[in-house]
């Protein structure tokens, strides 16, 4: 008989979350009820920009069932809400208050709230608030001079700068310059469960509860303790099921500090839940950009320098992430390519619009769309093939590890790992490339406008700065393992477990895993930047294994036999040069060092114990996609045909979960390439407030895609070489469609503005 | 205010008794008033198909349907698609095959695919497709949805 031990790690074992998910059994935001319980709703400004002369709220008071109603001037000690990552005395003004005060700069704005014993209730009073405005003309576009956003301060809020070498020198030497003006669309996350924030105050236990949490619960816990003015222990959030993040649920915004601040004041739970409508003009936007970017480069296609100069449509305010966004933009922007020089430099500017923020692969959908544009052009002008452009430009993996002098997330770029035209190649050979260039000039000689286009980017994962998590084996032999990290729907607990499964030696469906939970850890910095199974799954890692240890010890007493002599296989410690031999459970070993045990001798009480990874460096993934599309020159429809995208992760715990990260990730970039934009009329009217009018992809839109997932690259900065499955799916998509279009109708350089939707793409073909 | 009227859901075969105002929502109240939190909002304007319900038999929107237009009616929601304990083909294939993530709209692929194919045993792969675009999913991109309901399907179906 040998011991066989269990491959976990690697393996697509199916989810530990969805039993209760598949039976309705799950609890959202909206399943959470308390007794008692208030139910709000939030008076939004209907003007895109305006003074706010006075609001009326008397005749909301007295509708039925209301308990209060409040604007600005009910809360006047709540500050407004703080960037997450620490202050930046300079941009302060432009951080968005819980209510408006003076002015109102966007439609949607809250301006006042409504409490009542039921929702519907609270929406009729809600009504029944009169909102005074004096409406003063919109700013609409980040690249137009900008406006007031209030007295002595211009809605030019900053301007964010990167780069190093001669750019200027090289654009005097080049061979050719190439110059485009790229514009990203305005889109978003847009999960489909709408927000959610239900507060309750306990007073027995002076706790302050928030339920609805997601993506970084101890962030904004912190966060509320100081607007507040409690300790960290008297501030608690719970995450409960989650309808997805993509960026932008779990930051904190106006309806949670609201939803606190009643449950404090009333002394009675607070509930919010978000309609649709809300959503689409409340929840943060992403994306919008202009670029004007230039390329010196060489006769051989060789580029010398970049220069960009872009514009950032930031919406109304300034919230949680600051100037992040443009801040990475402008770091993440140069991707796979030696960029001997490069300047970037971003204005962020205020327009009347919803703020915005993350949207998975926040930068990166943009920049890599941009870059590549610009390789594809460069590789027109010279009349190069773009594939080469690549090999000529492309980082190789004998300059591994590659620092650059920029930054992403406040670390300095330092890729990791990688063989990015090995990637390629082996994409463009799996594509069958040649193959399919031939069939498609064909089709297209019959009349059909069909073309193939590719993308190539690097992807960045696994923000620390640390991650600490509690292993602990209880008598019967159940692990719970408890973290500082969020689930947004990805499969952070079945991969979590995995990593427990195989380092301790147990099953993987014994281990229930602890995520969001306030007062279960003390700290956590929760799941984004596809950091989840990068910094919790290593710090998960380091706890097992050091639980292992700790088992291996007491064992290794209790069956008189040396450490090393033992393996944990199941649950049961075993003898390794004796199969069948005398064996005894983890349970077991817990309960001889319980805290009341008389063997536990000098062991430190339970089995169990913390681990914490620190990284100093995040870590760099690369994709490429490659497409091929048909365009309908009677309607500017675009069908994807066909699909690919290339992915080095390092190292998969689950590849069916990666795959389904990709897979979801290329839909949502199929929207932002081809259909969704929030849009607005020139008064700053949004016009995409319904899901008829943002038009999401549906399973007929969504072509089946190839992945060819490799794990060439792992990373060398934690002790699985894992490198984040969250973005990749997404990052390349705008840019690999809008290649393909360009190539099916014969117009190279053409697309230059995301999403190429019908109307645009008609408007190109009609153009000679 | 609407004055509130007395009403009898049948829901998974179970009788609530409730008392609702007429605007109320078939969502809200199955939500609400009889507990079964599993029948999901995302849009509550008819696009989005997390609602999704069946009503005799056939998939309905449930955000679109006032609850006193349900009575006498025959429901089943997510939860009574399987007794407790056990589940239903679809439940099972969308674990196979990593249908969902989330999960947030899963409730309602899970009615709309077990009322089409209970009309529809025999379903193309093409009006499949067109039958399950009529909702959303924002995390799975679909794929795994659809391999999921045609496993189930080919499982649920008679054997001739």
């Amino acid at each position: 008989m040998t011991v066989e031990k269990l491959r976990v790690i690697g393996q697509p074992l199916p989810r530990l979350e969805d039993p209760p998910l598949v039976t309705g059994r799950g609890r959202y935001a909206a399943d959470i009820s308390f007794p008692r319980q208030l139910c709000m709703r939030v008076v939004r400004s209907t003007f895109a920009h305006g003074r706010l002369k006075g609001i009326d709220t008397s005749a909301a008071k007295a509708a039925a069932g209301v308990f209060a109603v409040w604007t600005a001037a009910d809360i006047p000690d709540l500050s407004p809400i703080d960037f997450r990552e620490g202050k930046i005395e300079r941009l302060e003004p432009f951080r968005q208050p819980v209510l408006a005060r003076d002015r109102v700069r966007y439609v949607g704005e809250p301006v006042a709230v409504v409490f009542a014993d039921d929702a519907y209730l609270a929406e009729d009073a809600a009504d029944l608030v009169t909102v005074d405005i004096d409406e003063l003309p919109p700013l609409l576009t980040a690249d137009a001079p900008p406006g007031e956003f209030d007295a002595g301060r211009s809605t030019a809020a900053d301007v964010v700068k990167q780069g190093y070498g001669d750019v200027d020198a090289a654009f005097r030497r080049a061979h050719t310059v190439v110059e485009l003006d790229l514009r990203i669309g305005r889109h978003s996350g847009v999960p489909l469960e709408t927000r959610g924030a239900i507060a309750r105050y306990d007073a027995g236990r002076d706790v302050l509860e928030l339920h609805g949490a997601a993506k970084v619960p101890h962030r904004n816990r912190e966060a509320l303790a100081r607007m507040f003015g409690r300790p960290l222990a008297g501030v608690h959030l719970y995450e409960g099921h989650v309808g997805g993040g993509f960026g932008i649920r779990g930051e904190l915004y106006p309806e949670d500090v609201l939803v606190c601040a009643a449950a404090l004041r009333f002394g009675r739970p607070v509930k919010w839940i978000e309609d649709r409508h809300e959503h689409l003009v409340a929840a943060n936007h992403s994306r919008q950009q202009r670029h004007r970017i230039k390329a010196a480069v060489d006769a051989d296609g060789q580029i010398l320098a970049i220069d960009d100069e872009f514009f950032h449509d930031q919406g109304a305010y300034l919230r949680t992430h600051a100037i992040r966004v443009p801040h990475m933009t402008c770091g993440i922007l140069p991707g796979p390519y030696r960029v001997p020089a490069y300047r970037a430099v971003g204005h962020v500017r205020l327009t009347n619009k919803t703020p915005a923020a993350t949207y998975r692969a926040p930068g990166r959908y943009e920049t890599t769309f941009v870059r590549e544009r610009l390789a594809d052009a460069v590789a027109a002008k010279l009349g190069l093939d773009a594939v080469e452009v690549r090999r000529r430009n492309a980082i190789t993996k004998a300059e591994m590890p590659y620092a650059r002098p920029l930054e992403a997330l406040g670390e300095e770029i330092d890729y990791d790992s990688g063989d990015y035209m090995g990637l390629l190649d082996a994409a463009l050979t799996r594509f069958e490339w040649t193959k399919t260039q031939a069939g498609l000039t064909r089709r297209r000689a019959a009349g059909e406008a069909v073309g193939a286009g590719f993308a190539l980017f690097v992807e960045k994962a696994g923000l620390g700065p640390t991650d600490g998590v509690r292993v602990t084996v209880d008598p019967h032999g159940f692990v719970e393992v408890v973290t500082g990290s969020s689930s947004v729907g990805q499969g952070v607990e079945t991969v979590v477990a995995q990593i427990c499964a195989e380092t301790l030696g147990v099953d993987y469906r014994r281990i229930r895993v602890v995520h969001g939970r306030t007062e279960m850890i003390e700290y956590g910095i929760g799941a984004h930047a596809s950091r989840a199974t990068v910094m919790t799954g290593s710090a998960t890692h380091v706890a097992a294994t050091k639980l292992r240890e700790k088992a291996l010890a007491v064992a290794s007493e209790l069956m008189q036999a040396p450490a090393d002599t033992l393996d944990i296989v199941d649950g049961m410690v075993v003898r390794r040069d004796r199969p069948g031999g005398p064996s005894m459970s983890l349970g077991e070993i817990a309960r001889k060092i319980a805290p009341t045990s008389k063997t536990r001798g000098a062991h430190e009480p339970g089995l169990s114990v913390t681990g914490w990874f620190d990284s100093e460096h995040q870590v760099y993934p690369y994709g490429a996609h490659l497409a091929v599309v048909r365009v309908d020159r009677d309607t500017g429809a675009v069908a994807v045909e066909r699909y690919l995208a290339a992915y080095d992760i390092g190292r998969a715990i689950n590849p069916m979960l990666v795959k389904g990260q990709i897979v979801g990730g290329f839909a949502q970039g199929l929207g932002g390439a081809l259909y969704e934009e929030f849009r607005y009329d020139a008064r700053g009217e949004p016009l995409s407030v319904t899901f008829a009018d943002y038009l999401m992809p549906t399973a007929r839109e969504v072509p089946r895609i190839d992945i060819m997932l490799t794990e060439d690259a792992p990373s060398p900065r934690n002790p699985l070489g894992i490198k984040g499955a969250g973005e990749s799916g997404i990052t390349g998509v705008g840019a690999a469609i809008a290649s393909a279009i360009d190539a099916a109708i014969g117009k190279p350089g053409a697309i230059t503005e995301l999403p190429v939707t019908p109307q645009r793409l008609k408007d190109i073909l009609s153009r000679a | 205010m609407t004055a509130k009227s007395d009403l009898t859901l049948t829901v998974n075969g179970e009788r609530h008794a409730i008392r609702v105002e007429p605007r109320r929502t078939l969502a809200d109240a199955l939500r609400e008033d009889c507990g079964l939190t599993g029948t999901h909002l995302g849009c509550e304007h008819g696009v989005c198909g997390a609602c999704t319900v069946l009503v005799d038999g056939e998939p309905v929107r449930s955000c679109l349907m006032f609850a006193v237009q349900a009575a006498g009616k025959d429901i089943r929601t997510v939860e009574g698609l399987a007794p407790r304990g056990s589940l239903h083909p679809l439940q099972q294939a969308f674990i196979d095959h990593h249908g969902l993530q989330c999960g947030f709209c899963t409730p309602g692929f899970l009615m709309l695919a077990a009322g089409v194919l209970a009309g529809q045993p025999d379903i193309s792969d093409d009006e499949l497709l067109d039958v399950l675009s009529s909702n959303l999913c924002r995390c799975t991109g679909y794929e795994n949805i659809v391999k999921a309901v045609r496993a189930a399907a080919d499982k649920m179906r008679p054997a001739r």
